[in-house]
């Protein structure tokens, strides 16, 4: 009786929180995020900005990995073609200069294109093969990029890429960033979600219930399994381009097994096919260790006691969607 | 008069294991045909040849004309068969409308584009396929359970759903595998009812495969019968019942059965 | 880049080819064990293979700084090897106990990123406990080389090509006589029928993985021998190059594993003739994707049937 009144007490502003409407938690949630950066100053706000690229990757591997259900361990292959993509038209390397607002496109299309050119022969295989092959794939990609020095200056990398402009005024600070990868987040939110809540949508859900009964009631499985690794690679492309411009220069090292690793451990410990998940997964396992350097070398080390305890006790994740959940619960 | 499915001579063979050989069929249209056979005979390979899960090493498989062999199984579905399956096949965790309405994927059209701009053309599209699936709902007897998930659902009642599903697809020609399996006689003959609506009112065509003889001998036009992958017998019920082969299938030669007509049969004929 | 294609260099690349090549086997034999008893990718076989050598390593540094070692050569390296195969297989039976076994019944990408987890673990572990530094193998082998006309082997080649195909030519006989061999064969073809004959499934299933942990400790230890240095990252490359051996040679296939391996190695060891080095991993990439995509069950495996 006591036990039942003390969770009671506890549940009570959780239910208010809840009771707010869906519009007005998200107007108050997206208009915290946007006036934190003078209250944190530059570090934090760089530390943020960081994360927020990570969200942007989380969110478009989730469409691979949370609804279309294919574990893409090569998802950095992506990223580091729309980063160099915008490297080798944004740079003194050629000597063009082409505009970032007018490379954003083009790099997501890259990317899909790469996306749909892997997945075509890829994605008939089984799910282990899939995994081990896209891993393959990113580590051919890094050597690829390690090694193609006429091209890519190889392990001395692209410099001085050029920052995005508009008019006269130059992108530099990590604010500046920090709103430009807001605006991408919400920009894969919107694009995600609405594609969750649509026919792709039930048929990406329908596949991963039953392929085979899915199949039979008309879904074409390879066509759909190729468009989510086509658009999941475009957003892996477009959080490349934003890299590269951030950082204004680019190395081999940047695009190592690590990121994909990364990518895959916040989703899968975060919360499978959730957004809130993929922020809690991106801002623990990316942001804190950012922080705090002594708990950096751990890092790793923390990810994949995490992944194991993650697979045995709860596989979805620790925010998951509320299907995913459904999904994933063992029958007890 | 085109026949709306035309089997002819298939033959599949897993290895050693002949499990259809030079199997005809014909069906045509407003038509319920019974599938019926022992334990084994083949109906449910014939049911995964004609929606393209086999490929028949042999034969043909012709509907309103069109080549059925070598398609891939959701183009097949897309030109107007769907199906039910032996063992429920449906999505348990999408809830009961949400089931009928991947039924529907293949009558709509929207993309990548139509899903994220959402445009008129999409929400419309949308709008009409949930009345649909209303309907259907309401068709099948499920008006209420619309978000109900389907694991949650009573036997009975996902049997139905498995069958609205597949009329979702608006299909000419429906397969069902053993609809009234597990069923007690009162749901059976509601089943047996229905599926004789599902002909007179949608002006389809089904392929019944059925273990239970008062649903198959009650319903269907024509009855086919597949002993170990051959077909013994075709015909109008009644000549079914009486055909001596069918019987020597399904109870053994005259010689056995004086043996066995002391142990009490399970099988009505 | 302009080697002269001699028979000579031919011949001593491709027995430079079936040194590595007898490394890959052994490793593969593990993948493909645990492959054909459970249905799943051992991610973190490669870091068995690691911590095999740094078993062998601290053993055998132990015996040379005793002075153990001057005395007792052979014995010394047999100790490595003994040390190397008893750590693995105790890692391979506690990994299997803890991280999949809990796992048998889920559907099949769970075991499969729950080994992925077991292997950025154990990576990790080790280069904690090396401080990420890379350690030089004692020198202990002649480095002696015998001619044979023209060509020229070393002694640690004939070691590591004969000494693997014995122990592979051992695991085989022992698969295919002995009663807990059958078992093995009986728990791979079905499980639960296995169980209801009398099988400990769970005691073979370890033992499985004993078996092919201790290959790749074996394995482990002759790289370290043979390259002179060992770091935490070293099984990475070398798993994923062992996982293609097996696929070539067909998942799930012994014979088709030592095939495998064998001729990953001559490949990438005429490869190098023609590519420049630093594309040498690329080779065993490619090979992966190109067999998983035009002949998934490789030389000698079955068919597996899997819908897209």
């Amino acid at each position: 009786m006591m036990e039942k009144n003390r969770e009671e007490w506890l549940n009570r502003p959780w239910q208010a929180v809840l009771a707010i409407p869906r519009w007005l938690q998200l107007s108050l949630i997206i208009g915290f995020v946007a006036v934190l950066p003078p209250l944190i100053g530059n570090y934090w706000t760089h530390v943020l900005a960081y994360v927020g690229i990570y969200v942007m990757l989380g969110i478009g591997l989730n469409v691979v990995v949370g609804f279309a259900g294919l574990l893409d361990l090569g998802y950095v292959a992506f990223y580091a073609i729309g980063a160099y993509s915008y490297a080798f038209l944004a740079s003194p390397k050629f000597g063009i200069h082409v505009p970032f607002w007018a490379m954003i496109p083009a790099c997501a299309a890259l990317a899909a294109l790469g996306g749909a050119l892997l997945g075509i022969p890829v994605l008939r295989m089984r799910g282990d093969y899939l995994a081990i092959v896209t891993l393959g794939f990113g580590e051919i990609i890094r050597i690829l990029i390690n090694n193609l020095d006429a091209l890519t200056n190889g392990p001395k990398g692209l410099l001085r890429i050029d920052p995005p402009t508009i008019g006269s005024f130059q992108f530099t600070t990590p604010t500046h960033f920090y709103y430009l990868i807001l605006a991408g987040c919400l920009f894969t939110v919107f694009v995600t979600s609405r594609l969750n809540d649509s026919r792709i949508g039930r048929a990406w859900i329908a596949m991963r219930e039953d392929q085979d009964a899915a199949a039979l009631m008309g879904i074409d499985i390879l066509k759909y399994k190729l468009m989510a690794f086509a658009i999941g690679a475009s957003f892996a492309g477009v959080g490349g381009i934003i890299f590269a411009a951030k950082m204004g220069s680019i190395f081999p090292d940047d695009f190592s097994v690590m990121v994909s690793v990364n990518v895959i451990c916040l989703i899968i410990i975060g919360g499978l096919g959730s957004i809130p998940g993929v922020i809690l997964g991106a801002v623990v396992l990316i942001g804190i260790p950012e922080v705090l350097r002594a708990v950096a070398m751990y890092r790793m080390l923390a990810f994949g006691l995490l992944l194991v305890l993650m697979m045995i006790f709860r596989p979805m994740g620790i925010l998951p969607s509320a299907r995913r959940k459904l999904e994933l619960k063992k029958e007890d | 008069m085109t026949a709306l499915l035309e089997i002819r001579s298939v033959t599949k063979r897993f290895g050693g294991l002949h499990a259809l050989t030079k199997v005809d069929l014909l069906i045509q249209e407003k038509m319920i045909a019974g599938l019926i056979g022992p334990n084994g005979a083949g109906k449910t390979t014939l049911f995964n040849a004609i929606t393209g899960v086999y490929a028949p090493e042999e034969g043909s498989i012709l509907f309103l004309g069109k080549q059925l062999i070598g398609r891939k199984r959701h183009e097949i579905t897309a030109i107007g068969v769907a199906r039910t399956f032996q063992n429920i096949r449906l999505f348990p965790n999408m809830s009961t409308a949400e089931n009928v309405l991947v039924g529907r994927h293949c009558q709509m059209r929207a993309g990548v584009w139509g899903a994220v701009s959402r445009n008129r053309k999409t929400r419309e599209e949308e709008a009409m396929a949930e009345r649909k699936v209303m309907d259907l709902l309401r068709f099948v007897g499920l008006e209420g359970q619309e978000d109900q998930l389907a694991k949650n659902l009573p036997y009975g009642d996902q049997r139905r759903l498995e069958i609205a599903r597949a009329l979702a697809v608006e299909p000419q020609l429906l397969l069902l595998d053993e609809p009234t399996a597990g069923m007690n006689p009162q749901e059976t003959l509601a089943l047996t009812r229905f599926v004789a609506r599902i002909r007179d009112e949608l002006g389809l065509s089904i392929l019944l495969i059925e273990h239970d003889m008062r649903v198959v001998m009650g319903i269907s036009d024509r009855v086919t019968v597949l002993d170990h992958g051959i077909r013994i017998a075709e015909g109008p019920p009644e000549a079914i019942q009486r055909d001596p082969r069918v019987i020597e299938a399904y109870l053994g030669r005259p010689s056995e059965r004086v043996r066995k007509r002391s142990r009490p049969s399970q099988k009505n004929l | 880049m302009s080697i002269l294609f001699t028979p000579q260099v031919l011949i001593e690349q491709i027995i430079n080819g079936l040194t590595i090549g007898a490394i890959y086997a052994l490793i593969a034999l593990g993948y493909t064990l645990v492959y054909g008893i459970l249905l799943m990718i051992n991610f973190a076989h490669g870091e068995i293979f690691m911590f095999g050598s740094f078993a062998g390593y601290v053993v055998l540094s132990w015996f040379f700084q005793s002075g153990f070692a001057s005395h007792h050569p052979v014995l010394s390296i047999v100790m490595a090897f003994a040390c190397g195969m008893l750590a693995s297989s105790l890692l391979g039976i506690l990994v299997e106990r803890l991280a999949y076994r809990p796992l048998r019944k889920a559907p099949r990408l769970s075991p499969l990123i729950c080994a992925i987890g077991v292997s950025i673990f154990l990576q990790n572990i080790m280069m904690l406990m090396v401080e990420a530094k890379i350690l030089m193998y004692p020198d202990v082998f002649p480095e002696e080389t015998v001619a044979v006309g023209p060509i020229s082997i070393s002694y640690f080649q004939i070691l590591i090509i004969a000494g693997s195909i014995l122990m592979m030519a051992g695991l085989y006989v022992f698969v295919k006589k002995s009663k807990t061999g059958k078992a093995m064969r009986a728990v791979s073809e079905d499980k639960d029928t296995a169980a209801l004959m009398g099988v400990n499934v769970d005691r073979i299933i370890g033992t499985t993985f004993a078996a092919g942990s201790a290959l790749a400790a074996v394995a482990g230890v002759m790289v370290g021998m043979y390259y002179g240095q060992i770091s935490h990252m070293m099984g990475f490359v070398p798993g994923i190059k062992a996982f293609t051996a097996a696929v070539l040679g067909g998942i799930g296939n012994m014979p088709g594993a030592m095939l495998g391996g064998y001729i990953l190695g001559i490949a990438e060891a005429l490869g190098v003739l023609v590519l420049p080095a630093q594309y040498k991993d690329v080779i065993a990439f490619s090979f992966l994707v190109l067999i998983l995509i035009f002949r998934p069950r490789g030389i000698m495996g079955e068919v597996v049937a899997e819908r897209a």
